[in-house]
Formats: C-alpha cells, structure tokens, sequence
C-alpha cells in the first residue's frame, strides 16, 4: 500500500517536471547563443596555449624563431574565432 | 519507509528509461523541449536517489532491523560513524551509492553544459540515463537495499570488523566518485562521435570532471593501501589484490587519457586514441566495479559471490561492443591532419607515457585475470604473486618517473638544442651528484633498482623547481613583482601547468617511498612471554606486558574485547612506546555458547606504528587466547542459562585472567625506511590536482572593442 501510494505521488511529482517544457515551452534554452560558450572556451583555450608558448620562450625551451611561427599560427586561429565570436553577436566582422 | 525507499528506486527506474528516451528523440529530431524534458529527468533522478538514500541512512541510525540490509550491515553498539558507512559496506547499498553518484554528477555537468554542446549533450544524456538505469534495474530486480524482513532480529550482524577503519569508510566513495566521474566523458565521448563532431568542444567541456575523477580514484586507492598498512596486520601497503588492481586500472588509463587530450586540445592529434583511452578506462572502471560483486576472483575485498555478476558482463559487453563499433565507423572524422613536428617534443613524449602507461595496465591486468585465462586455457587454476607482479611493473615505473622529468622540459612542437641543454643541465648534474652521494654514503646500491629510483626522483623534483623558478624569474622580468608574488602569480594563471608538475613531483615522492621501503624493510616474526627482548630492523625490542580491555578498544571501533600488549623499542637515546593490539568481535553463531561467542568471533589486529620521516616502526600482535578455552568451555555449560550481567562477569574474569597471567604472544615487527613518504608524496599529488582542477581566472568573459590583434595582445596581457 505505501510501496504503491508512493510510487504514484512520486511518479506525478517527476511527470509534472518533466513534461513542463513540452506545456510551456524552453524559454531562455531556444535563445541563438548555444554556441557562444563553445567559442568562448575555444577562445580562452587558444589564448592559454599563446600563453604557455610565450612562457616556453621566456623560460628558454623555444627559440625566438620558433616562437615566432607558433605565435603567428595560433594568433591567426585565435582570431577567427573571435571573428566567429563578432558573427554570432550579429556584429560585422571588425576591420 | 522502506515501502518510499523502493518506490523511489522504481520511479527512479522509469526516469532513466524516460530520460534515455525523450533525449534520444530530442538529439534525432531536434525537438529542444525534449532534451531539455531528458535533462530535467536526470536533475529528478537525482532528487530520488538522494531521498532514497535519506530513507536508508535513516534506517542504519535507527538501527531499524526490519531492514535486511540494516540487520546485516549494523548492530545497536555499531560506532555512529560506522553506522552512516555502513550502507556501502554492503553490496545493495553500495549500488545505491553508484547509482546516487552518477546521478549527481550527471546533474552537474548537465547543467554546466546547457547553454553549450547542443548536438552532442542530448546524446550524451542517453548514454549517462542508460548507465544509471543499468544501476537502477540490478537494485530494483535482484538487490533491493529496501527489502525488509517478516521477523526482524532483535540484534543486527554488526559491520564486518575489517572494515571499522576511518580510511576504509571513506574508500568506497571515493573509488566510486573515480569511476562514475569517468562516464561523464565516456558519455560525451560516445554524443561526440554519434554526431562527428570530433575536435576538442567535448573534451574541454568534460576535462575537469575526468580530473576530478582521477583524482577522487588515486585518493580511494592511496587510503586502501592506508588500511591495508593500519588494519590487515600483514605490514604491507599494496598486496596485488585482484580488487586493488581493478581500481588501479582505470587510473593508469585515465592517467593516460587526461595527458593525450593535451595534444588534442592543442594539436588536433591523438583524436582515436583519446575516444578508445575514455572507453577503456570507463571499461576497467565497471569491471572494477563488476569484480568486487561477481565472487570470479578471490579477494579480501569483495562483496562474495551474487546474483549480479551476469548482468554486469552483459552490460560491460554492450559497452565495449557498442563503443568499439562506433569508434570504428568514424574512423575518418576522427583521423588528424596534424602530424609530429618532432620527436623531441612535448606531444611525442604525452605519447610515450601513455604507451608506458597501457603497457603496466596491460600487465596488470593479465596478472590479475590469470587464474580465469589458466582455468580457460589448462582447466587448472593458476595465479601470479606479487613477484611476478613486481618484476613486470618496477622497470615501467621507472620509465614512469623518467618521463615525469622529462616531459615538462620539452616545448609543444619541438625542442631546439640550446634548448635541451638549458633545460637538462641541472636536473642532470643533481641526479648525478645524488647518485654519488647514495653510492658513498648509503647502502642503497644493495638494490640496483632502488637507487635508479632514488636519482630520478630527484631528477624530477629538480625539473619542478627548476620550472617554478624560471616561471617566476620570466614573471620577474615582465611585471617586477618580488620572488613569492611571482610565483604565486604564476602558478595562479598556470594551474593546470605547475599543478600537473606538483603532481609529478607528488608521484615522485610517492615512488621513492616504495622503493625504500619495499627494498629495505626490515621484518621480524617472533614469539616471545612478557619480559623477554628481540631485535627488529635498528630496534631492540621489549615485550613489557599483556593488555586486556573489556568494552572499550583503543580505536573506538566498538569491540566488546581487545587482548594486545604494550612494548618498548629502543634505537641508540630514542625510546618508544607501542601499544599493539587484537580486538575480538562477537560470534552470531550460537554453537560457539555464550561465553565463547565473545572470543570465537571474527578478530582484528589494531597495529601500532611509530611514524616517523626517516623510517616507521610498525607493530602488530596475535595474543595466544588458547589457554583460555577450558576456562571457556566450562564457563559456557554452567552459565548457558545465566543472565547478561553474570555472563558479563564470568567475561570479565577471563580477560582479567589473560591479563594477569599471560602466555606468550607472536610479534611482527617491521622496521620500514621512508615508508611514511608515500603518504607525503599522494599528500602532494592530491594538493597538485587541486590545484589543476581550480578554475582559472582567465575563465572569465571579457569583451573588447579593439580590432582583432590589438584586441587579441590586449586580453592576453590581461592574463
């Protein structure tokens, strides 16, 4: 009896939170920034490996002309993403 | 209650099933209100596994024996502390615990991730409500931890007397927080490859909760080899227990995984391998979890046999089955453009410690499932010891521990020459000086393997100095900031860097401590009477005289009775006291009689251990109680129909009578160098992983209005 009466009340508590977003809808979840976090964790992600690049040169484990390329290279990735970070904004790309 | 409690696990049951449903249609149609119904379900998953578990904590409290697994797992003069462990002491409580724990974590990063990862989280939610479903299904159709009983005993079986051990109490959970930390990359691994989206957004998304995992594990297992040295009375920390290495499994390769996905973030390589290392290790992490329940191997360790152990090999089969396909079909999204700049560097160096690192998993596990490949293959069981085990994984853990020094010397892409020789020069000069140092002033070239060991730690901590200091000198430099500001500066903006290094150093330190100890132990087995002395390791050691307690143990673990000694151990001036001891815990077998229920139960060594930096002096005994067996005998046929307070009297007198005139007692005395080091070294690996794990500042938004390279240079020279 209370195996089943709880069972019951248990299952309606769970249904009503779970069907809420079919009845009234995902209201902040449909916004168009799903991808904002994802390019912001690539833009910090890309920043820190700049970061550990020129510590490595600071440090003497790269050479200058190493660093140079890597630098070069990684800067250039980071600035596509934040130009796809400008897009999702609905900004135009800065010049 | 109990009636709630079950209830709670068979609508937790139809969650799983509803979340693993609704996410599905929502990641295949799109339908946004379906994955976020399947998210919900999960965060109500883990209300009802949290109440259920309310409702058995409460029972184990109560001492409410109308509970099987409370009459089983506890009894009234249980410590309270022991009570509220008590529930994963047992095998459905501890499924209750796994369920409750993925549950929860499952929770988190669903929430973390709910603005991101669109295409691969609703995946993943399927696979995280089909694991805990997996759960849910053992409790709800063969272990119900609610099952009650139609004649509930007046006294429960107690806790298993081995297990009333602060560090083992705290194990289980943490071994357990390890593996279900380990699916949640598993999961978005699996949402990963489902949609081809193979770069690092799953990786960078999961990366903390695998090393929270990793580090939750190495602290299960470091305080299970704490238990092993405190409590099982045989002096060792690590036995090559088929339990023990199903724990150490997943974290060799889980070790592996959190170094190789390094690359990809950075490099966009190793892309197969880091989806094959998160499947393996959530594998080994369910076989871990399969080997303590099938009863197919023999351990200290495990539950027994059970009505479970098919079911988890079905499980694991679909698992391993169903990942390898899919890794398999992508194949071609998962291959890299990228290719190795140079042998020397970082990433080839990731890739050699991993190699190491599968290889001792390998090794490991072919030692450990030997007895099952023997009986397949021969019809004979055969096992491998430790020696066996010994001698495959020292020359691992050395490469090991090289490559610890090694690899945070090394620059990403490649390392120029000036380079190496900057890097190398000191560590190298200080290895080698020490090496003289142990050669000239120590016996530590009586174990060749010992002294490589000892160089290379100090090859390592030498490479983490090194790099903390010219971290902080580079700091210098830009900022002028003074010495202990720029360290810490530095280490606060590169935690996931000096962290991973103090790690290293931790494991370091941890391994010179197994290396001396194991080398250099020195142990004594004796029998000695009262008054008599003998030498252990450096120690002159005499037996002073026999202890008896009735009703209070030194270690509070709610033994009626505790027979042990008190001895002195002299080194040069230095004196200690240790006070070794025995607890003897009540029989539930009536045939032993009531008095001789008290003294023919299970029993525990309680060791004493002087801990010390340099060497501990470990102490355990086994008092000879057979001299009191005629006392016993009669005691038990002219009280049989006495009441508690005379029968507690005619205890009484016996114990005073060991006491009083005690036979002599066996002694094993182990004189352990540096032993207490290893405790040290999972001390610093542990505050390392913090450390790592810590969010950086620089997770910060920042916004800009520069253009893009000015923008850029300004918000790195913010960091």
């Amino acid at each position: 009896m209370e195996y089943g009466l709880a069972a019951i009340l248990l299952a309606a508590l769970v249904a009503a939170v779970v069907l809420r977003p079919f009845v009234r809808g995902v209201g902040d979840d449909t916004r168009p920034s799903a991808s904002r976090e994802e390019l912001e964790a690539a833009k910090e992600a890309k920043y820190r490996e700049i970061r550990d690049a020129r510590l490595d040169v600071e440090m003497g484990k790269l050479s200058i002309e190493d660093h140079r390329a890597i630098d070069r290279e990684l800067r250039g990735e980071a600035i596509e993403i934040l130009k796809r970070l400008d897009e999702l904004d609905g900004k135009a790309p800065e010049a | 209650m109990a009636g709630v409690g079950s209830a709670c696990l068979l609508v937790g049951l139809l969650t799983a099933v509803y979340a693993a449903g609704v996410s599905l249609y929502g990641a295949r149609t799109g339908d946004r209100a379906a994955v976020v119904s399947g998210r919900r379900a999960i965060y109500c998953l883990a209300a009802l596994l949290l109440a259920a578990t309310a409702i058995l904590q409460s029972a184990f409290l109560r001492s409410d024996f109308s509970y099987k697994l409370v009459a089983e797992g506890s009894s009234t003069d249980t410590p309270t502390f022991y009570k509220v462990t008590a529930m994963w002491a047992t095998q459905d409580g501890s499924l209750l615990l796994w369920a409750l724990l993925m549950s929860i974590f499952s929770t988190a990063v669903l929430f973390l991730t709910r603005r991101s990862l669109r295409d691969i989280a609703p995946y993943a939610t399927t696979v995280l409500a089909v694991i805990a479903g997996f759960f849910l299904l053992l409790m709800v159709g063969w272990e119900n931890p609610f099952t009650t009983l139609a004649n509930p005993p007046v006294e429960g079986a107690g806790l298993n007397p081995l297990l009333r051990h602060p560090a083992m109490m705290i194990h289980p959970p943490m071994l357990y927080t390890g593996y279900v930390g380990f699916a949640i990359p598993f999961a978005f691994a699996i949402g990963a490859l489902i949609v081809r989206q193979t770069g690092a957004d799953w990786i960078r998304a999961t990366r903390r909760f695998a090393l929270v995992a990793w580090t939750f594990l190495g602290t299960g297992i470091m305080l299970g080899a704490l238990w092993s040295y405190t409590e099982l009375g045989w002096g060792g920390y690590w036995a090559w227990d088929p339990v023990e290495n199903a724990s150490l499994m997943p974290w060799l390769t889980g070790t592996a995984f959190i170094h190789s996905i390094m690359v990809q973030e950075k490099r966009g390589m190793l892309k197969v391998w880091n989806a094959s290392l998160i499947i393996a290790t959530f594998v080994l992490a369910l076989l871990g979890t399969f080997l303590v329940r099938s009863g197919i191997l023999d351990s200290i360790h495990a539950f027994g046999a059970s009505t479970i152990g098919k079911q988890f090999l079905v499980f694991i089969a679909i698992v391993i089955g169903g990942s390898t396909a899919l890794v398999i079909s992508r194949l071609d999204d998962l291959r890299s453009k990228a290719r190795l700049d140079s042998l020397m560097s970082r990433e080839a160096f990731f890739l050699v410690n991993n190699l190491v690192l599968i290889a001792l998993c390998v090794v490991i596990f072919w030692g450990t499932f030997f007895p099952l490949i023997s009986e397949a293959l021969t019809g004979e069981e055969a096992s491998v010891g430790p020696p066996w085990f010994n001698r495959l994984t020292t020359p691992l853990a050395l490469v090991l521990v090289a490559l610890a020094a090694i690899g945070p010397l090394l620059p990403w892409r490649k390392a120029s020459r000036f380079g190496l020789v900057r890097a190398f020069r000191a560590p190298l000069a200080v290895a080698a000086v020490t090496f003289v140092a142990l050669l000239a002033l120590t016996n530590a070239a009586d174990s060749p393997l010992s002294l490589i060991m000892f160089c290379l730690t100090a090859l390592v901590l030498t490479v983490v100095a090194q790099e903390l200091a010219r971290g902080a000198a580079a700091r210098r430099t830009i900022t002028g900031d003074p010495w202990p500001r720029a360290m810490a500066q530095l280490v606060a903006r590169n935690r996931r860097r000096y962290g991973g290094y103090l790690v290293h150093a931790g494991i370091a330190v941890l391994f010179l401590g197994v290396a001396a100890s194991s080398a250099f132990q020195e142990q004594r087995d004796v029998r000695v009477s009262p008054g008599d002395s003998f030498d252990a390791g450096g120690y002159r050691i005499t037996y002073e005289r026999a202890t008896a307690n009735l009703g209070r143990d030194s270690a509070g673990t709610g033994a009626p009775i505790s027979f042990g000694a008190v001895l002195t151990a002299r080194r040069g001036d230095e004196t200690y006291t240790l006070r070794p001891s025995r607890n003897f815990y009540p029989s539930q077998d009536a045939s032993t009689g009531p008095i001789g229920r008290f003294f023919e139960g299970e029993a525990t060594s309680e060791v004493d251990v002087r801990w010390g930096l340099r060497r501990d002096l470990w102490a355990a005994v086994r008092p000879d109680i057979s001299g009191l067996e005629p006392a016993i005998r009669e005691g038990n046929e002219k009280f049989a129909g006495s009441n508690d307070t005379v029968q507690a009297v005619v205890i009484a007198a016996l114990v005073d009578g060991y006491r009083n005139d005690p036979p002599p007692a066996t002694f094993r005395v182990i004189d352990s160098p540096l032993v207490s080091w290893i405790w040290i070294g999972a001390a610093i690996v542990l505050l390392g992983a913090l450390i790592a794990i810590w969010p950086s500042p620089e997770a910060r938004l920042r916004r800009v209005t520069s253009i893009y390279a000015a923008r850029l240079g300004k918000e790195l020279s913010r960091a």
